[in-house]
């Protein structure tokens, strides 16, 4: 009876204003609102017109290079000692991570609402060189907006960003990292909606994006429900993704919330430890709040003001979260921990060692917890595990810790 | 009658229109912003808009941006805003004074809280960039319970739907924002701006004020004749730090001001 009920209710969520629960909304200056109505308009056709999902489906299969595979990491399991350990293998996609088939989907919209130009916001830079390659793709303009400080720690990523025809904008506000480089988007956006598309690059931001973030990422959740099916005749019994902004985990989570033996696990950054307050942790240690056109948790002081965080992973480096994962704290369907930077290094090194598998930063947060989660259960259970990215773009980070200098 | 309706009302009756310079409160310096108040007053200001800082200040061009940040920098907090507030009321009872800022420090304090001790400290208006009307009913009747306008922009792309909606909840005044941008932007385009507010007129009789993209008493009196009141922050922070640091904070503030003279004579002729 009671999972008739969370059935009905997860899928008609957001409602018809962009809220989950409390969560979510549209928080931003008069200015964008017409923007916003327009993308919503665009999407609520366009996610019904056969034609559209095809080309989506198309794109995913043959420029992506979907589906992705699951695989069993068969050896890693066994050293762990329980259960069996599958891996979502996002690093495969083109472009090395999951953030490549939100900008398909949102480039396509873009292509179908007539806008030449496309903008997007970057931190580590792995959402900028996505959109950079789907804006070469479709000939349309890009330009990236980018911290001043996450420029110069991903200059690889910003040659990558410039071989692929994109401008990559210096934003020297605030931080200096990805949330004012969201902010300085949005200014832009405010100034050039008429022929502009903002690809947004995570699960927040104001409606309609985190819904259709969500939407374009639950490719992997319906791939990873099927595979897990074929493979091994029944669903997981936990499903482990990290959450920065929560795009790879909400993609992961969203096919299977209404599986309620399925037990979930959001992995925030715990950074030098969530005590220490030095973290990116909002859903374990923070206090709901409105930023980014959103309401949802958030890394803040007394005042209000929203305070720096800290993670050796940039992807993960932000302050607020998505809204639905807001909601889905408060309604205990997914269980929200932390890793720390030197439980996601070791298990950075560790996948790499055991299955020649190099994780993004990012996902060795999930990758660390699943560790720690299999060993409390049976080989007879399975966990899916989100490798939302490869690690390669890591290795200059991995080599400094560790005292070696690589130009 | 408030004091936001006791100005419109004498500017009406006298035929001229509201002048409203926009600050940062603690920008630059705590110290400065209660003088510089006043003087703004003297020099010819009808009504002041206050901003209170906010680290992710997303409608706001280059200036206003770093204003925020200087006074971030000086821990300017929302509760020392209303202190400044009280300490300016203590010799200005008359100047309607307007809180502008974005939603996360007032939830943070809670809107009840809020209410109550802005009322205390004077204030007569709130205008929450990021508060749009969807979300604004139930922080509208707490602030209105105690006396204090919800003060709404509007945009050169609100809709019919929306202005009506917004004019719904709207007391004091509407803020009409001239352009598709940010703050301190220089693409005023006077002929649109004088659609849109004649489009907004079909629905509301409440006084409109323009702002962004105002620089100085040309572009001031080209808009003065369309609307109730203009808006003056960018050009104004500008001026204010420019001024000498080395000289008295009485000294800076009635160099900023100047600009304030400059836009009054303007639009009063």
């Amino acid at each position: 009876m009671s999972s008739k009920v969370a059935k009905a209710d997860f899928s008609q969520f957001p409602d018809a204003s962009g809220h989950f629960g409390i969560y979510g909304g549209r928080f931003v200056s008069e200015t964008l609102v017409f923007a916003l109505d327009e993308l919503e308009a665009a999407y609520q056709r366009l996610r019904k017109d056969p034609d559209f999902q095809a080309e989506f489906d198309h794109d995913l299969a043959h420029y992506v290079g979907r589906p992705s595979p699951l695989y069993h990491a068969k050896r890693w399991s066994t050293e762990v000692g329980g259960a069996q350990i599958y891996l979502k293998r996002e690093d495969l996609n083109h472009t090395g991570a999951h953030k490549v088939n939100n900008t398909v989907g949102q480039a396509l919209l873009a292509k179908y609402m007539g806008k030449k130009h496309v903008i997007a916001e970057t931190g580590a830079g792995q959402h900028g060189v996505a959109s950079a390659t789907v804006a070469a793709r479709l000939g349309m303009s890009c330009k990236v907006f980018m911290g001043e400080d996450d420029i110069h720690r991903q200059a690889l990523n910003v040659y990558r960003m410039k071989l692929l025809g994109a401008e990559v904008i210096s934003v020297k506000s605030g931080s200096k990292t990805l949330k004012d480089a969201m902010n300085e988007a949005m200014r832009y956006w405010v100034t050039n909606v008429e022929d502009t598309f903002y690809i947004i690059g995570t699960a927040a931001g104001p409606h309609p994006y985190p819904m259709l973030v969500r939407d374009f990422q639950s490719v992997i959740g319906r791939e990873a429900r099927e595979q897990c099916l074929t493979q091994n005749g029944r669903l997981p019994d936990a499903l482990v993704a990290c959450v920065g902004g929560g795009s790879n985990a909400i993609g992961l989570f969203h096919p299977f919330l209404d599986d309620e033996d399925v037990a979930m696990y959001g992995v925030e950054a715990g950074g030098d430890g969530v005590d220490t307050g030095r973290h990116a942790a909002p859903l374990n240690d923070g206090i709901p709040g409105i930023l980014h056109g959103n309401r949802t948790y958030l890394m803040q002081d007394e005042g209000g003001q929203i305070i720096e965080t800290h993670s050796v992973s940039a992807g993960l480096d932000y302050p607020g979260v998505g809204p639905e994962h807001s909601w889905l704290k408060d309604l205990g369907r997914v269980n929200y921990v932390a890793i720390n930077d030197d439980e996601a290094l070791a298990a950075f090194r560790k996948l790499t060692l055991v299955e020649g598998i190099m994780p993004a930063l990012e996902s060795a947060h999930a990758v660390a917890y699943a560790e720690k989660l299999a060993k409390t259960m049976s080989p007879e259970q399975s966990i899916v595990v989100n490798l939302s990215g490869r690690g390669d773009k890591d290795i200059h980070t991995v080599a400094t810790i560790d005292g070696i200098g690589i130009e | 009658m408030s004091r936001l309706a006791a100005v419109f009302a004498k500017l009406e009756k006298n035929g001229r229109k509201a002048l409203v310079p926009y600050i940062v409160a603690g920008d630059p310096s705590p110290a400065l912003t209660v003088p510089l108040m006043h003087e703004l007053v003297r020099q010819g200001a009808d009504i002041l808009e206050i901003g209170v800082p906010f680290s992710d200040p997303m409608a706001e061009g280059p200036v206003i941006q770093l204003a925020h940040e200087r006074a971030l920098a000086n821990k300017v907090t929302l509760t020392m805003v209303l202190e400044l507030v009280t300490e300016f009321r203590k010799s200005d009872q008359d100047t309607p004074l307007v809180l502008m800022g974005y939603a996360n420090p007032i939830e943070r304090m809670g809107y009840q809280v809020f209410a109550d001790r802005a009322a205390s400290a004077g204030v007569d208006g709130l205008l929450t960039v990021d508060m749009p009307p969807e979300e604004a009913e139930q922080p509208t009747r707490i602030l209105r319970a105690a006396g204090i306008d919800n003060i709404f922009l509007l945009a050169p792309t609100s809709s019919e739907d929306r202005i009506k909606k917004i004019v719904s909840l709207a007391s004091g005044y509407l803020y009409c924002v001239s352009l598709n941008g940010v703050t301190g932007a220089g693409n005023l385009d006077i002929k649109a701006v004088s659609e849109k507010l004649a489009s907004i007129k079909r629905f509301t009789d409440l006084p409109i004020t323009v702002g962004f993209g105002i620089k100085d008493g040309v572009s001031a009196a080209a808009l003065a004749p369309l609307c109730e009141g203009v808006v003056v922050g960018s050009a104004l922070i500008e001026r204010l730090v420019a001024t000498d640091a080395d000289k008295t904070v009485e000294q800076r503030a009635a160099l900023a001001a100047a600009l304030i003279a400059e836009i009054r004579s303007a639009i009063d002729a």
